[in-house]
């Protein structure tokens, strides 16, 4: 909210903005769907990788475009298949899923300034596609070009979400056909752990982040006595905690030095 | 997949999706203008980092692929997926460098 009222008081736009601002809606999804495009090259192997790892734990082709579909979330869908995979209780799968998910609340909530004014049907398609990429991307749009108008903003992030959801589809449907192919010996019981690393590497940006993350995983090892993967509960809240904790108290200790 | 039902499967898939749908549609959809307390906004940011982690840390040290027995190839792949994604910011680059380094020390140690 403040962000977009300490922009609008820019007086004069740059020549980017003033092309942004011409733009129809039209126009503006073809311009979101072309910024998005690179996302693909993530988007294939991680969606190829969710094919093959889910059609190797025994779900089957309905199943597999079951989660692809309607949920929609990649590091979630890996989440349930590797829960499922040790057998973990189904309510224990379905929470640890979601709360992996907890982030999109907060896409959703930052979203509202400037996407809060749609009908109530756009905001429930927006809100199905609200994934990492097309957030990041319409965000960093927004705040840029604070001056376009609804109907732009969301053009653009339906050409972001034309860009990036089909092939996160095709993406995986293209793993569980490879997957077949792929012999039994690759060590692909790694893919999961390695990939849930690699997503959570670049997050460790701030000394919070990293007191969290470490804090995450000497609690998950120290509670993995706990039955089911009951300990995931203990550590993940004990971890987001500290994080924000340590946070805290370096906002108070930059306050007090300035 | 063992030890579930399809029934159950399905369950799963359709709790976790609504679920998500209704993380995504929160704020958006049923709040309006109402802005997330701060508090409420610092916790979430660290969900990530508290969830990934505390869920594959078991998995890399005690691995279902050797019976719980502590590998060091895949401690070796661990350490170098989470180096290269701090290093280049790079997901893929991470996730790539971690499988060959699993590979490559599966082919030396055993």
């Amino acid at each position: 909210m403040s962000a977009q009222a300490d922009l609008a008081v820019d007086p004069s736009p740059t020549p980017e903005q003033s092309r942004a601002l011409r733009r129809s809606p039209r126009q503006c999804a073809r311009h979101g769907f072309v910024q998005a495009l690179p996302f693909i090259l993530v988007l294939l192997p991680f969606g190829m990788l969710f094919g093959v790892v889910s059609s190797d734990a025994g779900l089957d082709l309905g199943q597999i475009l079951g989660f692809t579909v309607l949920v929609l979330a990649g590091a979630s869908q890996f989440t349930a298949v590797q829960l499922m995979t040790d057998h973990a209780p189904a309510l224990v799968v379905i929470i640890s899923a979601i709360a992996v998910n907890l982030r999109m609340a907060m896409y959703s909530a930052s979203l509202v300034p400037w996407l809060g004014g749609a009908r109530p049907r756009d905001r429930a398609w927006i809100a199905y596609v609200l994934i990492d990429q097309t957030y990041a991307l319409s965000i960093q749009h927004y705040e840029k070009h604070p001056r376009l108008g609804l109907g732009q903003r969301i053009g653009y992030f339906l050409g972001a979400a034309l860009a990036t959801c089909p092939p996160w589809l095709g993406a995986t449907l293209l793993g569980v056909w490879l997957g077949e192919a792929i012999p039994q010996d690759w060590a692909l019981d790694f893919a999961i752990p390695i990939t849930f690393l690699a997503l959570v590497a670049p997050m460790l940006r701030s000394p919070a982040h990293v007191a969290a993350a470490l804090v995450a995983v000497l609690a998950a090892l120290a509670f993995a006595f706990l039955p089911s993967g009951l300990g995931l509960f203990v550590a993940a809240p004990l971890a987001m905690l500290t994080g924000a904790g340590v946070e805290m108290l370096m906002e108070r200790r930059k306050e007090a030095r300035a | 997949m063992t030890g579930y039902g399809d029934t159950t499967i399905w369950l799963i898939i359709l709790a976790v999706a609504l679920g998500t749908y209704g993380l995504r549609w929160s704020f958006l959809g049923a709040f309006g203008n109402r802005p997330m307390p701060v508090w409420a906004q610092r916790i979430l940011r660290y969900t990530a980092v508290g969830v990934l982690p505390a869920l594959v840390a078991p998995l890399i040290v005690w691995p279902a692929a050797t019976g719980g027995q502590t590998d060091p190839a895949r401690m070796i792949a661990a350490v170098v997926a989470v180096g290269l994604g701090v290093a280049t910011r790079n997901v893929l680059a991470a996730i790539l460098g971690g499988m060959a380094a699993l590979y490559m020390a599966l082919y030396l140690i055993t």
